[in-house]
């Protein structure tokens, strides 16, 4: 229509309802501004001073105009929230079957970890017509993740995992946006979602992506719990022990608390009881655990929770991978391409209230 | 004589001018840094925001420029930073906020009630050291390297990660505040006590009823706002965790205590200008206003409307779903009061004289660019438009079309109503007119490429957009029109300061308009009211008094003429 664009592309499952909510909306504003535009331009040439037209008996108030214009605005706005909020509501639960894939924001990239191990920076690959949740964290200041062809963004938010989902409808690369100011470099904290069809993904994946030898989130994480000696004789067993409860099946679980109350085990209740496990402890145990904020990555937390959301599953990795790599603790010999300066161990040294310069402590001056 | 005045200068009044008005009652400079004169501090107001308009015109301009190109042009992304923040912070704590209440409030609300002055001069003039404080607080801050943190202060960058100057910005904000929150005390205790005998709340202009909307809100909602910025002080200076998830905090938490003022804070800056535009309606119409009563209260609902719908600047913040419905209905049905005043406005020319001079140019744009303001609102209020409009330039044009083409406007409009009533002489009526037509062709020149581009996904606050070089004709083309908006607006600086010296003298009414502050000379003198007057007849009561003059047969007098006219009307 135009040689030069003014949409983005619609390649996602919400590009059309939203676009349609959108036009609808454009086009209630453009005849709500014509009629009052022509109103006026009509009202100020007829009733211009010094021209002769019938202005007797001008009225000054009337109940029924004014409720007229008060009513059909709001219903024509009640009619609009219905299916906007209907397409919110759709935006904001994500399907069952979505593919869960773990975002972390930090000043100025975006680092993305496949379930299935594969890491990528600034670019997120996945297949055509597969519903994919983000679960999404920041390791500094507020940023949002925005893809304008999929109408879809939300925040990342430091110290709370927050979600969203979409199905890409349409293969090619599209330009994602950080949208909330995060800083110097705020417009350049951007990337590509590239949508390649299954057997192009299937393939890339096979490949390994950008990453040459890797672990699932949950072989990451088994190495974590061993590195911090929370299983077997220690604290958490296959069954309850003294010290601590068993957390094999407690995923989605209902947790009786200490004290009366009850908790949902989902990522944000395993993510607190990790980091203050003071604040919600379960029935019959005491206040033991050590607390391990400040001591984890936003990374090992997320592959710690994928762990213990494994146990007693049949995702469950082997303890042979947990043993195999458990010795070092350190996360060099798997995380080849993150020396470029992504996520280097050394960053994770998040500022803290005493460094005196918290934007350069987080930019990772190291790794640069 | 119309019948408003009952006793006031027929049978008292001598036939000469009388001999002071406020601004030739005292020449030192101390009369004027220590006046207690709400119209001597009304100028003061007038000259200290005019110059932050200048301050942050010149960074948007900045801006603008960078902006031609997808790579910037002469700045770095740091400087850019601090430059759109400065724009934002200088426009809505020193000139949007203050404004109008406090040139034009302070100016003629005592007078449209019959008052000789505010119920507190000292607390007023206070409240202008105050502004002024915090001016050269925000000078220090430029001075120093600037602030890169947005005007909205976000959580945890501003507290935790930013190294500008930060502290001293907030404080200046803090203590902008407390200059509002005078001034709006000043406001409420004025209408509730010293209303003229006969000056019922249903005879109050409705520029009256809006200045009290507005201070009811600046009441309300300031010292959240103030003791929010003062919370991030606290966590910058002394590491409290109140925000910050490294310490404890909740980052979230800061976006609702600030938006539970920061969205009033729009009607603190719209409803004035709604104000001036009911004054201009009826003026230049010759008419009561069409619906006084659904305006007057419409006010009332926006105020308290508007206190519950912040977290709809929040739908994608990882606030609660089912507390976004809530704000979502809630900001549709805000929008419902604003339309009602459009129409109304509109309505009262209906019959009317209409008289199109420039006061009422600015009105008319004003009508126009209001509307598509609040219109495009909708779609951000609208939870699945906004999740994809969110923060980008969408936004940022929409809410120029109220801020600027709605509250701006209002300001010129009533600049150029109430100049010959301020300094007593008229300004130049053709120029008045070109800046009134530049302003609004440059005005949508600027804005309207800006919706485009925002819906195509450009977020605002970005320096470069190499990535998305489709994005550049509409930053070329919203560049072109802000360079036309800005002779727009550097005409009046000119034909106004000119009118000062060889400007024809007014007169008591050059409109021929009805209230009381066209009762008393132009410039009025330092006690407004010789004696107290006694209201007898409704407000905008234009019809009735066939006697009133018609612009045109003020303007057929000679300037000598009008120099020695009584104002018989």
């Amino acid at each position: 229509m135009f040689n030069f664009s003014m949409s983005p592309p619609q390649a996602s499952n919400f590009a059309k309802f939203h676009d349609t909510l959108f036009y609808v909306l454009l086009i209630l504003t453009v005849i709500f501004s014509v009629i009052v535009g022509a109103a006026v331009i009509y009202f100020a040439s007829k009733y211009r001073a010094g021209r002769v037209v019938d202005r007797s008996h001008p009225p000054h108030e009337s109940k029924v105009l004014e409720i007229t214009w008060s009513v059909i605005p709001t219903i024509l706005g009640l009619i609009v929230f219905v299916f906007s909020t209907m397409l919110f509501v759709d935006m904001r639960t994500p399907p069952k079957n979505a593919s869960e894939i773990f975002v972390m924001g930090k000043q100025w990239m975006w680092h993305i970890q496949h379930a299935n191990g594969i890491r990528e920076n600034n670019t997120l690959t996945i297949p055509v017509n597969k519903p994919v949740k983000l679960t999404m964290i920041s390791q500094d200041v507020i940023h949002a993740f925005y893809v304008p062809a999929f109408r879809v963004q939300y925040h990342v938010v430091p110290g709370r995992y927050t979600q969203m989902w979409f199905t890409p409808t349409e293969k090619g690369t599209y330009p994602i946006f950080c949208n909330v100011y995060c800083g110097t470099q705020h417009s350049e904290m951007g990337g590509y979602v590239r949508v390649l069809d299954q057997k192009e993904w299937n393939e890339w994946a096979r490949s390994g992506g950008e990453t040459s030898q890797r672990m699932t989130l949950e072989q990451m994480g088994a190495r974590t719990w061993a590195r911090l000696g929370c299983g077997n004789g220690n604290c958490h067993g296959t069954s309850n022990t003294e010290r601590g409860p068993s957390l094999y099946g407690i995923y989605g679980t209902k947790r009786k608390l200490k004290g009366g109350g009850t908790a949902i085990a989902d990522v944000e209740y395993l993510r607190e009881s990790i980091l203050q496990p003071y604040n919600k402890i379960t029935e019959g145990y005491d206040n033991t655990m050590s607390a391990y904020e400040g001591q984890l990555s936003e990374e090992e937390i997320m592959s710690l929770i994928a762990y213990i959301r494994s146990l007693g599953t049949s995702s469950q990795p082997t303890t042979e991978a947990a043993k195999g790599q458990s010795g070092g603790g350190e996360m060099k010999p798997s995380t080849p391409n993150l020396a470029a300066g992504a996520l280097g161990a050394d960053q994770y040294n998040r500022p803290g209230p005493d460094s005196g310069n918290l934007a350069a402590g987080a930019m990772g001056t190291k790794g640069n | 004589m119309s019948s408003t005045v009952l006793p006031p200068y027929e049978g008292t009044r001598v036939t000469e001018e009388p001999p002071e008005n406020y601004i030739t009652a005292g020449h030192t400079v101390k009369s004027w840094l220590l006046t207690g004169d709400h119209k001597r501090i009304a100028l003061l107001y007038l000259f200290s925001t005019a110059f932050f308009f200048f301050l942050g015109s010149i960074a948007a301009g900045l801006v603008r420029i960078e902006l031609t190109r997808p790579n910037g042009v002469m700045l770095e992304s740091e400087t850019y930073n601090k430059m759109f923040t400065a724009h934002g912070v200088t426009m809505i704590f020193f000139f949007l906020i203050p404004a109008i209440p406090a040139i034009f409030g302070n100016f003629l609300l005592p007078i449209m009630i019959g008052a000789r002055d505010l119920a507190f001069p000292r607390l007023n003039l206070f409240s202008w050291y105050l502004y002024m404080t915090s001016g050269v607080m925000l000078l220090i801050v430029l001075c120093l390297g600037g602030v890169d943190s947005g005007w909205t202060f976000y959580t945890p960058y501003s507290s935790m990660y930013s190294n500008s100057q930060v502290t001293l910005t907030i404080l200046a904000a803090f203590i902008a505040g407390f200059s509002s929150i005078s001034t709006a005390v000043n406001f409420i205790a004025t209408v509730h006590k010293m209303r003229a005998p006969g000056m019922t709340w249903f005879r109050l202009p409705l520029f009256v009823w809006s200045h009290y909307a507005t201070s009811v809100i600046i009441v309300l909602g300031t010292p959240v706002v103030a003791i929010t910025l003062f919370l991030v002080v606290l966590e910058r200076t002394f590491k409290l965790g109140i925000f910050s998830p490294e310490l404890g905090g909740d980052p979230v938490l800061f976006q609702h205590l600030f938006w539970f003022y920061s969205h009033p804070a729009v009607y603190i800056m719209i409803l004035p200008a709604f104000g001036v535009i009911s004054e201009l309606f009826a003026a230049f119409s010759r008419r009561k206003i069409f619906g006084y009563h659904f305006i007057a209260f419409s006010s009332l609902a926006i105020a308290a409307l508007g206190f519950l719908v912040w977290g709809h600047h929040m739908f994608v913040s990882s606030q609660s779903m089912y507390q976004g419905v809530v704000f979502s209905l809630l900001s549709f049905l805000v929008a419902v009061p604003s339309a009602i005043k459009v129409f109304n406005w509109t309505a009262t020319m209906y019959k009317g004289q209409v008289h199109m001079r420039t006061p009422f140019l600015f009105a008319l744009g004003f009508i126009g660019l209001f509307t598509v303001g609040g219109l495009t609102g909708l779609f951000l209020s609208s939870m699945g438009t906004d999740m994809h409009l969110t923060n980008t330039y969408f936004v940022v044009a929409h809410f120029h079309y109220v801020m600027v083409g709605g509250t701006i406007l209002g300001f010129l409009g009533a600049l150029h109503y109430w100049w010959p009533k301020m300094f007593g002489v008229m300004y130049n009526e053709f120029w008045g007119r070109m800046s009134a037509l530049l302003v609004f062709v440059g005005f949508n020149v600027t804005f309207l490429p800006q919706f485009v581009v925002g819906y195509m996904g450009m977020p605002r606050r970005y320096h470069y957009y190499y990535f998305a070089p489709e994005f550049q004709v509409y930053n070329i083309l919203s560049t072109a029109g802000a360079s036309v908006l800005a002779v727009g607006f550097a005409l009046p600086v000119f034909y106004l300061t000119s009118s000062i010296r060889k400007g024809v003298k007014a007169g008591a009414n050059p409109w021929g308009a009805h209230g009381l502050e066209w009762e008393i000379p132009s410039p009025p003198p330092t006690a407004n009211f010789d004696r107290i007057p006694i209201v007898t007849d409704d407000v905008y009561d234009y019809e009735s008094d066939a006697r009133r003059p018609n612009i045109e047969m003020i303007e057929s007098r000679t300037p000598e003429q009008l120099a020695s006219t009584k104002e018989t009307h």
